[in-house]
């Protein structure tokens, strides 16, 4: 679409020209057009807003900026613990995801009751509501009184663990479902074992091919971390809950809820990418 | 001298439905036998019985002289020893063409990364793919995607070749370079059996051809013999069937 002269002396035609010319002004035209309905929607919805009767009431009671300074060092250091908690959770549920996605795989007789326990499990734990999982693990099983018990925290952990690896299991196994036998018959064909042929033909294109709706759980997973708060471990949302007890403000939920969101943004942007890219690859093919 | 395959009354059943019946066959080092015959007549699923890609339901296969239907074998072990080309090529997607090559060099064989390049950029070239190592598959043609194929299969020195269709999924005007290729693999050495819908290349590149007809091989021979004056009437109408499609 350059309107320079090419290495072969080539210079547009008119007609090209003219058409070069319409499609830019066809797109100045629609940034415009986006801008401007983008300003009457917000200015909409900000004078339906704050003009309603209870305004007053909830700016106070929900945005007050001096709560909000006051509060944040101690949300932020609550998020600090759900961002640790995030990153171990996520990884255990991955490993422990996988783990279950290839026993289910195993075909030898001998591997029957594992593999019938991994499903049991795959059933179980995409039924169980997470917060009765997080509370048998974090109230249940200190009652037990057995020496060596974990710490709340690191029971509450376990729960997410339990419940999105069982997710996460279903996402794998039916990326390696999705692999074609074509590529085991091919692989085993040329003397790789199953264990080779899993490791680097099977889950690499499986991986590959599930990553979308994996992230996407691990998002749902960023945002579940918070439940923890409601077995004691002081998180982002504990700590907003604490401060809020102390001025009868709402405003430190506020904060600990945007500071979840902007803690989402990277995450669920590199998903979206991912996806495009998948969708992108699977169309060229 | 012992042949490279020896198959001796081979039996396969799919569900009651017998789709080899008491075949035999053998094929001797640097031979290239051609196997052909209508569609479900069986020659896919006697090369994966040789592959043991499925199991035999009654019969021997020999390879080198040993039992590779006895289940005590290793099954992986005796992989090795064969190299598969299939209709649909089957390369691996995520992986470029080099390391398509190398893959069960490194993995299988064990050799060094360096030392597994070097003799798949050795393949490569052989098969006239050189420029391509660092392609994905789909960015290549049907037929070069058949010659990587090839090339996998011949990188790790097979003692047998199995070709299965290998120009079924070629555009007409690719079949030729792969069907040139084999040609090469045959002036070579290289012992193969093949399965191909392609009379013509059947009667140049074959030792003997064998037509199965419903599981069993209904007649072998020269291609000389075979294709200018068939004993059996089925083989008659089934070579007039396919010399009048083609
Ligand atoms: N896995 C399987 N399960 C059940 N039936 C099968 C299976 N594989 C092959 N068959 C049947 O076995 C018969 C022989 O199939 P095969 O693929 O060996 O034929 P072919 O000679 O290779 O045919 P084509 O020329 O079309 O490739 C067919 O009737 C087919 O339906
Ligand atoms: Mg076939």
């Amino acid at each position: 679409m350059s309107l320079t002269p090419g290495p072969d002396g080539y210079t547009p035609s008119a007609r090209q020209r003219e058409r070069i010319a319409y499609r830019r002004r066809q797109s100045v035209r629609s940034v415009a057009i986006a801008a401007v309905s983008t300003l009457v929607l917000g200015v909409a919805l900000m004078l339906g807003v704050t003009g309603s009767p209870g305004w007053q009431r909830v700016r106070e009671s929900f945005l007050d900026a001096s709560v909000a300074r006051a509060a944040l060092p101690s949300v932020l250091s609550g998020l600090w613990l759900n961002l640790r908690l995030l990153v171990f959770c996520a990884v255990g549920a991955l490993a422990l995801g996988l783990g279950i996605a290839l026993l289910r795989t195993l075909r030898p007789a001998v591997f029957f009751p594992l593999r019938a326990l991994a499903t049991s499990y795959t059933y179980v734990f995409r039924g169980a509501p997470l917060i009765i999982v997080l509370y048998v693990m974090t109230f249940g099983v200190p009652g037990l009184r057995l020496s060596g018990t974990p710490s709340v925290l690191v029971l509450g952990g376990i729960a997410l663990v339990l419940v999105y690896g069982a997710y996460l299991a279903e996402v794998f196994r039916a990326g390696i479902e999705s692999v074609h036998p074509s590529q085991w018959a091919a692989a085993r064909s040329l003397g790789l074992t199953y264990r080779q042929t899993l490791r680097h033909v099977v889950l690499p294109q499986a991986v590959r091919r599930v990553a979308p709706p994996m992230l996407n759980d691990l998002v749902a997973m960023q945002k579940d971390v918070g439940l923890i708060s409601l077995a004691g471990p002081v998180d982002a949302i504990r700590a907003a809950q604490i401060v809020t007890a102390e001025t009868y403000d709402f405003t430190p939920y506020i904060v600990a809820g945007v500071l979840f969101v902007l803690l989402a943004v990277p995450l669920v942007a590199i998903t979206d990418r991912i996806t495009v890219r998948a969708a992108r690859r699977q169309g060229a093919v | 001298m012992t042949p490279v395959l020896a198959c001796d009354s081979v039996r396969k059943v799919f569900h009651g439905n017998v789709v080899l019946d008491d075949v035999s066959l053998t094929v001797d080092e640097g031979e290239a036998v051609v196997l052909i015959g209508a569609s479900g007549s069986g020659k896919s699923t006697l090369l994966r019985c040789v592959n043991l890609l499925e199991t035999v339901d009654d019969g021997t296969i020999h390879l080198d002289g040993r039992d590779i239907t006895d289940p005590r074998v290793n099954a992986d072990e005796v992989r090795r020893n064969i190299g598969v080309v299939f209709q649909s090529y089957n390369l691996f997607p995520h992986l470029t063409v080099l390391d398509n090559i190398t893959l069960a060099l490194r993995r299988v064989h064990k050799r060094r990364r360096r030392d597994a390049e070097q003799h798949a950029r050795r393949v490569l070239d052989q098969v006239g793919l050189a420029d391509r190592a660092g392609a994905y598959p789909d960015r290549l043609s049907g037929g070069q995607q058949q010659r990587v194929a090839i090339a996998r299969a011949l990188a790790s020195y097979p003692r047998l070749l199995l070709l299965d269709e290998v120009t079924s999924a070629l555009d007409p005007e690719l079949v030729g370079e792969v069907l040139a290729l084999v040609h090469e693999l045959k002036g070579m050495g290289i012992t193969m059996v093949i399965a191909t819908h392609e009379m013509g290349f059947a009667r140049e590149v074959a030792d003997r051809v064998c037509f199965l007809d419903a599981g069993r091989i209904l007649e072998s021979g020269p291609p000389a013999e075979l294709f200018d004056a068939p004993r059996e009437e089925r083989t008659r109408r089934f070579l007039a069937r396919v010399s009048a499609r083609g």
